[in-house]
């Protein structure tokens, strides 16, 4: 009825605004990569040039980048498939050992790095897959109690096998299968020293770069391009059939079943292929910071990247990634800085006068997690959809008007929409009464009126029958 | 049921059910159910609250494993099948109250419908050959025919927690066509809706039976949609059978009356 209107609202609004979008997206990344690229450059000059600003430094990007990659994992798994896991850390800790087991002196084993990455990929996925396959039947809460004390039992076997001794009974003879006191996985100490990924450079002088904290630029490029991939594959899963089945789940599962979505293969998908990343990202720790513990993979890391994720934006790839960097910009760098610059001496002193020994003691970074706390409650109140979110979660969380805008159903007439909301709103249940359909057959003659009509749950139709 | 009778082929059986039952601890909710479906027909399914008709649809659809009995489906035996298996052979339901993928696009949800027509694995996502980008080209074509076929062509980018809610219903039966299904299974498909919604609505299960060769289950409490639409009706109580025939027969049935007037008063509602 409204061509005319419509022709032109549609050409402006639409393909020229997804084109902008499109481009702008474009240039923004276009701009990421290159200041990625460029940073560890110039992040000295940077530094001398403005000292007042607390620049992040390159090996406080290369953990920024590490934690990107592991909440890109995570996220498969409680963004797309809405699985909540607690225990995320566990395969962080999986892939780190099984590259100190496979390229340390600890076994005297020493596969290059670049098969021992996918190996730790390899064996991250297979936890995931037996973390996956008990808890099938969890959810919500007792899946991240589950989740939880598995990360909690990796992490404790890990440290505990540094000193195992495994026997048979006395009545069986008694003998030592392991051991005695084996040391499996180094216990408290870790494994130590871890072979560094190495590319070597052809020529006479028989150098080779060292990916290592020892060379840190070399091991941001490292992480960035791992992260790139991380990003890329999870992006086509989430634009794939496999991601809109995870999505479903979210959803509704008994719905998702019903649609024909194996809901079992389907979350053991999203756990092994969440995990695979974590795979990733310990392979790099480990052999970037030539050294492993136990206690460097505790419940905290899991935390940590659950808050990445719903700081940044539970589902969306570009707000966990950011949400990763800005957390851990904040906890490495900027509370260290605004403790010592700002905070620290002040309440030191004020300790110092008022005799309190916890305010002269008082050092800003250990209280990272309660702030990140009253961080993560304030976004809960303000803003649940996280910094950086889905179209789909922004829609979730705030409603009718901004889905329309953001899903572009602008196509559709408003004036279509207002209507048949209007229909449905002033109409919500069917009249008892109604004049019946024109071409509807009479009304059953045997039975009273009021059952002939539809009787919706609230209607009086049964009250009129007795 | 007059000019309906002419459109059923004989051709046998497409669901048949022997001796269905389904307790729940003490509580038996089904009891005993012998029941067919006539290839090409609409059955209709009805019975005052509680009778047990939508424990009878989770039986069928292997959300429910039968306590006792067999259900056949096209010949093969689908008695505690689980659910997905349940579509493969193709059986297709929408649920009493709906149940979208809420913050998924319409387009979405259908293709989640489409998604065991599909051949894509995991890695054919990541590396997008040829093949897969076909593959996703065409479902969404297909999905675009039936967001059409259910008049929701235009509501393509919509999520579908945003559709009024005669809309949402036709969706969630564009989701269930997606799946190819031979019987299709409507649990309360006119709950709520006005009366000129309720027309349109019969109208389109019927128009899907002709153009689409489709069977139908529907569980309805609407007597007009029942009477005007179906080609047999059983009559559940109590999770047993009470009769069952052409809409005439069991209009006629004094357990049917007694069964809604009895109960009418003190439970419906």
């Amino acid at each position: 009825m409204t061509e005319v209107v419509q022709a032109p609202h549609r050409s402006i609004r639409n393909p020229l605004a997804g084109m902008d979008d499109r481009r702008r997206q474009m240039v923004i990344l276009a701009i990421v990569v290159v200041l990625a690229l460029v940073y560890p450059l110039i992040y000295r000059p940077l530094s001398n040039a403005i000292p007042a600003v607390p620049w992040p430094g390159t090996a406080v990007l290369v953990v920024c980048a590490t934690f990107a990659i592991l909440a890109l994992g995570l996220n498969i798994v409680m963004g797309f498939a809405g699985l909540l896991d607690l225990g995320y850390v566990a395969f962080y800790a999986i892939g780190a050992y099984t590259t100190a087991f496979l390229a340390s002196s600890h076994f005297g084993v020493h596969i290059s790095w670049w098969i021992v990455l996918w190996i730790a990929v390899a064996a991250a996925a297979i936890f995931g897959v037996m973390l996956g396959a008990p808890t099938l039947k969890l959810r919500g809460d007792y899946l991240a109690i589950v989740t939880l004390g598995f990360g909690e039992i990796v992490r404790l076997v890990f440290r505990n096998l540094g000193d195992i001794t495994i026997a048979l009974p006395a009545i069986l003879g008694g003998a030592v299968l392991v051991g005695p006191n084996a040391n499996l996985t180094g216990g408290n100490v870790g494994i130590n020293p871890i072979d560094p990924p190495i590319i070597p450079i052809p020529g006479p002088w028989g150098a080779s770069i060292v990916f290592s904290n020892q060379n840190v630029i070399a091991s941001w490029y490292l992480v960035l391009a791992l992260l790139a991939i991380t990003f890329f594959i999870c992006r086509r899963l989430r634009d794939s059939k496999l991601g809109r089945a995870w999505m479903a789940i979210r959803e509704d599962e008994t719905a998702a079943a019903a649609m024909g979505i194996n809901t079992v293969t389907t979350k053991l998908l999203a756990f092994s292929l969440g995990a695979s990343f974590s795979g990733f990202a310990g392979a790099f720790t480990g052999a970037y910071n030539t050294a492993i513990f136990a206690e460097t993979f505790s419940y905290n890391v899991s935390i940590l990247v659950v808050i990445i994720i719903i700081l940044g934006g539970i589902g969306s790839l570009r707000g966990v990634v950011i949400g990763a960097f800005a957390l851990l910009y904040v906890d490495r760098t900027l509370l260290p800085w605004l403790g010592d610059n700002i905070v620290n001496a002040p309440m030191h002193d004020l300790g110092v006068s008022t005799g309190q020994q916890i305010l002269a003691d008082f050092k800003l970074t250990t209280y990272n997690y309660l702030i990140f706390g009253i961080v993560l409650v304030i976004m809960m109140i303000r803003r649940p959809e996280g910094l950086f979110p889905d179209a789909s979660a922004k829609a979730e969380m705030h409603g009718v008007g901004i889905a329309a805008e953001v899903t572009g159903a602008g196509d559709v007439e408003l004036a279509e929409l207002a209507e048949l909301e209007t229909v449905t709103l002033d109409d919500p249940e069917p009249l008892p009464e109604a004049e019946p359909p024109p071409d509807a057959e009479p009304p059953m003659s045997e039975l009273p009126p009021g059952s002939a009509s539809p009787p919706p749950p609230s209607s009086a139709g049964p009250g009129t029958q007795a | 049921m007059s000019a309906m009778a002419a459109a059923t082929e004989p051709a046998g059986d497409l669901l048949v059910a022997t001796g269905c039952t389904k307790r729940f601890g003490g509580l038996v909710a089904v009891q005993n159910i012998d029941f067919t479906i006539p290839r090409g027909s609409i059955v209709s399914l009805i019975g005052p609250n509680g009778a047990g008709k939508t424990t009878f649809f989770n039986m069928i659809t292997g959300l429910y494993v039968p306590t006792e009995g067999k259900i056949t489906f096209d010949g093969v035996d689908i008695t505690g099948d689980k659910p997905h298996e349940v579509v493969r052979v193709g059986i297709a339901r929408t649920f009493q109250n709906i149940r979208l993928f809420g913050n998924m696009s319409a387009e979405d949800n259908v293709l989640v419908g489409l998604h065991h027509r599909l051949k894509g694995r995991w890695f054919g996502a990541i590396l997008k050959p040829p093949s897969i980008i076909r593959e996703e080209e065409e479902a969404q074509a297909r999905a675009q025919e039936l967001l059409d076929l259910v008049g929701l062509g235009r509501r393509r980018e919509t999520l579908a927690r945003n559709l009024p809610y005669g809309d949402q219903r036709r969706l969630e039966i564009a989701r269930a066509l997606a799946t190819e299904p031979k019987l299709l299974l409507l649990d309360e498909p006119t709950a709520g809706m006005n009366p000129e919604e309720t027309r349109r609505l019969t109208d389109f299960v019927r128009e899907l039976r002709t153009r689409l060769g489709l069977t139908v289950l529907l569980i309805e409490h609407d007597m007009k949609v029942v009477m005007g639409i179906s080609d047999r009706v059983t009559v559940l109580d109590h999770g047993e059978k009470i009769a069952e025939g052409s809409p005439a027969e069991v209009r006629a049935d004094a357990r049917v009356v007694e069964a809604y007037l009895g109960r009418g008063a003190t439970s419906e509602g």
